[in-house]
């Protein structure tokens, strides 16, 4: 850097010494101007290289707190499994309800922390997309037959309607299924007794456009504003002691939003709702 | 019987999978740490390596890198098992020669014992 200044102020004085008549004052001004440029690069450097320091600090100390609460929830997961296999002795009816409410709480604790995690990540920026070429018909399905065993057990039946033809998308798979399984989840979900979620997709523009419709308990109209907010949850899904984090609406809308796509929905108290989002073609 | 080296720091996991594996007519060893689970694969050679990867001693990404640095180790399968999905980690655990990457969240028991016996096929 030293270098640097130098050797412009002793350029700027041999060029300056041959046609102005003050040479010293205008390499006197140079080595300031060229000094103080410097100076101030270095202060952004300094402060974009801590700036990217924290960020991978963050995100660390995500993945490492996500580690350890992970953890013991797997390990007891897994030995509720390994009980109620039978692998070790039959197991009664009685015991089975039992092991059930425990490997339920255990899964909603696992959602917890993965919902957490995953906002950390969009909050910190440490969920990078990791685009690829994706068919969001093929995508949708797989995860449709993915739902049918909590579909079928929660007396809901799943219709989906693709236009032909669609082309594919560039998008993070990845995080396309969170946002799907979020919205095709709440719909399940927020079907009391039995119903019907109708999922749609098309072409709209230079977007493909998808709704997800169900005729559940709907939310109601003062709490439509919040509904995206992170822990929101509808005074209708108190009341109907709907199990969820409150997260999912969330991370969908900030992936989507993330992804050049948009997200909404309509929906009335008491006779359902229907969420759509929209993905750009490229 | 094929050999199966689990180096895993959680006794509770050391215990669940000793008993299934057993009882799947594989023999299981035992590595708490890093640093032993390296010495084990040397010595006993198993047939496929289980790997966590936050290890007391010896991180598991520099177990598997030296694993597969070292002639006699580096055919030996490895899947890895954890809870940790840094960033990145997949692509790094798959370009070090890992087989799998099984985030423990993600699967049941029963899901990571067909892993284990399609590995060892």
């Amino acid at each position: 850097m030293g270098l640097i200044i130098i050797g412009s102020t002793l350029g700027v004085y041999l060029i300056g010494n041959r046609y102005v008549q003050d040479p010293q004052v205008m390499a006197l001004i140079t080595l300031l101007v060229t000094a103080i440029l410097f100076i101030i690069a270095f202060i952004v450097t300094r402060s974009f290289e801590r700036l990217v320091e924290a960020s991978r600090m963050k995100s660390e100390f995500i993945s490492v707190v996500s580690h350890q609460l992970r953890s013991p929830l797997s390990n007891l997961r897994w030995v509720i499994e390994l009980l109620m296999s039978g692998r070790f002795g039959k197991i009664e009816e009685k015991q089975t309800e039992y092991f059930k409410i425990l490997k339920e709480n255990n899964a909603r604790m696992e959602e917890l922390v993965s919902d957490l995690l995953t906002v950390s990540r969009i909050e910190t920026a440490a969920l990078p997309l990791k685009k690829k070429e994706i068919s969001l018909e093929e995508l949708i399905k797989e995860l449709i037959s993915e739902f049918e065993p909590f579909a079928k057990a929660s007396n809901v039946e799943i219709e989906f309607k693709s236009e032909s033809n669609l082309p594919k998308i560039f998008a993070d798979p990845f995080q396309i299924r969170l946002v799907i399984e979020n919205l095709l989840d709440n719909a399940i979900r927020y079907i009391k007794d039995k119903g019907e979620v109708e999922i749609k997709l098309g072409k709209r523009g230079e977007s493909l456009y998808s709704e997800i419709k169900d005729n559940g308990v709907g939310i109601p109209k003062e709490d439509q504003k919040y509904i995206f907010q992170k822990f929101f949850r509808s005074e209708n899904v108190m009341r109907y002691q709907t199990q969820g984090s409150g997260l999912g609406l969330f991370i969908a809308k900030a992936i989507v939003e993330k992804s050049g796509g948009k997200v909404g929905f309509k929906s009335e108290g008491g006779k359902g709702s229907t969420f759509w989002f929209t993905l750009p073609l490229k | 019987m094929k050999t199966i080296l689990f180096i895993e720091d959680e006794s509770v996991l050391q215990k669940t999978f000793g008993d299934i594996l057993r009882q799947e007519s594989y023999k299981m060893i035992s590595a708490l740490d890093g640093e032993t689970g390296l010495r084990l694969a040397k010595s006993q050679k198993p047939d496929l390596i289980l790997l966590d990867l936050v290890l007391p001693k010896i991180h598991g990404f520099e177990v598997l890198k030296k694993l597969k640095e070292d002639k006699e180790t580096k055919g030996i399968p490895v899947i890895v098992l954890t809870n940790l999905e840094g960033v990145g980690d997949v692509d790094k655990v798959l370009g070090l020669g890992a087989t799998t990457y099984l985030v423990k969240a993600q699967y049941s028991l029963e899901e990571v014992v067909e892993k284990i016996k399609k590995a060892l096929i």
